[in-house]
């Protein structure tokens, strides 16, 4: 009986993979730029979610350093795709450092770099910052990638400062934003299906317990935050492909709460939760940018304040946490 | 098996074990009695790894070698053979029965997490006999209708068995269980001496046992160490250690 359930499970997964498929072909030709970027911004954020998740959710580790793995990825992405006379455009402030300024790299093998070096920079910072727990780990990583924005404001030579990266390759289109995501929550499934994924999840029900039934809290939690930041890089990375521009002030703390506003809607260890809430509060916040205009009620007129949509998803927020813990859209 | 050698473990002021001295030899079932706060579960920690004595040494010999494993962290104490239950229970309430006997297999993994995120030949057949093997704990234990419940919707005694199943999974030559009995009813407490005895003949264990129910301790334990104020104050067979004058005083107090 298992197995039939099994492979019904399967068959349904194969069916909803070769619908969304369909769909994007669909939505690809019909949409318009407007709406095809937000398309593509659904599915950023489908991985940066599941990314977050796997170290928030399923380990259990309160880590906010989130927009710094995404700032790496992205810079590196940026740096290594832009096309040279565009580099010398950028950079009218300070040269670029030389073996910096030379290069060109394809989209893929700059992307995976933009991964590896955010997963480098998760392992370097995890082993030291992981033996914090809770909210000494979540000030711990927000001061990370606090640092990691303030060294890219400063390093003028690499990352051109304040000034910001322009002109980045936009490649990012629908089969890369979502190819990644599908690749991402297959990941997750296969991850979480087995005995790593358990051991993670045993971490975050109780670390006593798992530490005494032998499974070594330290490696494991190093594991789990590496494969996350791997995570985050890329989702920076198609993030700058996609946007063109990218700045320091971009990474601010905001990112990061836009991502964990994504994984507590969805459903802390969820993985379908979370794909769903990354696409309903991405377009969310577009069409609630009404919002932030101003707004003219018969005689009654209301002044535009920019950022009120933001007061909405924070109310929706707190009325999850307090309705419903567990998350939104997770089933019982 | 397990040679506790002169420890002491302080806390602050509070001497929780003093000079505590224990030899416990391969397929023995020891029980570790002694009024509530003697020491039992500090002792149960400090051959676990959770607490370090400050002084003294554990030493353990599944094979003829001996190995001090003072020091050594949980999980790595764990791998060498000493797995436990817990007196509070702590399963992973959220997962279900199976996940949670699962995971105690997980220590003997010999994949890497690669091989098992792209679900490689090798690490299929290894998950396939993890899951065989959890699920023979599990008929052992009497919960495979259970299987694929969560772990908190199950009765206090069900929990009890399946934190047992769960320590067997991790494969340990030497088991503590912390007060095993307790909050079981006669029959149940009765069920669980004779499957103490049944495990341990089957997978061949040294079982090291704290215990308040005297039924339990006096029916299945070949030796017994008492224990009042961190230290040990009588230690022999069941009927020995029932008559000793300093074992009465410890609970009844002195006239």
């Amino acid at each position: 009986m298992r197995d039939k359930m099994r492979e019904n499970k399967k068959m349904s997964s194969l069916v909803i993979l070769v619908v969304t498929l369909v769909l994007l072909f669909i939505l690809n030709k019909t949409l318009d730029d407007y709406k095809l970027r937000i398309l593509n911004l659904c599915g950023i954020y489908v991985t940066l979610g599941l990314s977050m998740n796997l170290i928030n959710g399923f380990t259990g580790l309160f880590s906010l350093g989130h927009a710094g793995f995404m700032a790496i990825g992205a810079y590196t992405v940026a740096i290594l795709t832009m096309p040279i006379p565009m580099k010398e455009m950028n950079f009218f402030m300070k040269p670029m450092v030389p073996f910096l300024s030379n290069i060109e790299w394809p989209f893929l093998p700059a992307l995976l770099m933009g991964g590896i070096l955010a997963g480098l920079f998760g392992f370097l910072i995890g082993a030291p910052v992981l033996r914090l727990t809770d909210d000494y780990l979540a000030i711990a990583t927000l001061g990370f990638a606090e640092i990691i924005r303030v060294v890219f404001t400063n390093t003028q030579s690499i990352t051109n400062g304040a000034l910001g990266l322009k002109g980045i390759p936009n490649t990012t289109n629908v089969w890369w934003s979502w190819g990644i995501a599908l690749i991402t929550i297959l990941f997750m499934e296969f991850l979480m299906k087995g005995s790593y994924g358990k051991a993670f999840k045993a971490i975050r029900e109780d670390e006593i317990a798992a530490r005494s039934m032998g499974i070594s809290l330290f490696k494991h939690k190093v594991m789990s935050f590496t494969f996350g930041s791997f995570l985050a890089g890329i989702g920076g990375g198609l993030l700058a492909g996609l946007l063109g521009t990218i700045d320091p002030n971009m990474f601010r703390i905001v990112l990061t709460f836009n991502i964990l506003l994504i994984v507590v809607l969805g459903g802390l260890g969820s993985i379908k939760g979370t794909t769903i809430s990354a696409i309903i509060v991405t377009i969310m916040m577009e069409a609630l940018r009404f919002l932030d205009e101003s707004i003219n009620i018969g005689s009654l007129h209301i002044e535009g304040i920019p950022g009120m949509r933001m007061v909405i998803f924070s109310v929706i927020l707190m009325v999850a946490v307090v309705v419903k813990k567990e998350g939104l859209l997770k089933e019982s | 098996m397990l040679k506790i050698d002169n420890m002491t473990m302080k806390f602050g002021g509070v001497v929780a074990a003093n000079k505590f001295n224990a030899n416990i030899e391969k397929g023995e079932i020891v029980g570790l009695i002694g009024p509530n706060g003697a020491g039992k579960t500090t002792i149960f920690n400090v051959v676990t790894g959770v607490y370090k004595p400050t002084e003294g040494d554990i030493i353990f010999s599944p094979n003829e070698e001996e190995q001090i494993i003072t020091g050594l962290r949980p999980d790595e104490i764990a791998k060498l053979g000493i797995c436990r239950t817990f007196q509070n229970i702590r399963l992973f309430k959220q997962l279900s029965v199976l996940d949670n006997v699962f995971i105690g297999n997980h220590l003997r993994i010999k994949s890497n997490v690669f091989s098992s995120i792209l679900r490689l030949p090798t690490y299929r057949k290894e998950e396939k006999e993890m899951l065989e093997k959890s699920i023979y704990l599990l008929e052992k234990v009497d919960l495979k209708d259970e299987m694929d419940e969560k772990a908190y919707s199950l009765p206090y005694g069900k929990q009890r068995r399946l934190e047992i199943a769960r320590a067997l999974a991790t494969e340990p030559k030497l088991l503590l269980l912390d007060e095993p009995a307790a909050g079981m009813n006669p029959q149940e407490t009765r069920e669980l001496m004779g499957f103490i005895k049944d495990i341990k003949e089957e997978f061949d264990l040294t079982i090291f046992l704290i215990e308040h129910h005297m039924e339990v301790v006096m029916g299945i334990c070949d030796r017994i160490l008492v224990l009042d104020h961190g230290t040990l104050i009588a230690e022999g067979d069941p009927e020995y250690v029932q008559n000793d004058q300093r074992v009465v005083e410890a609970y009844l107090g002195v006239e």
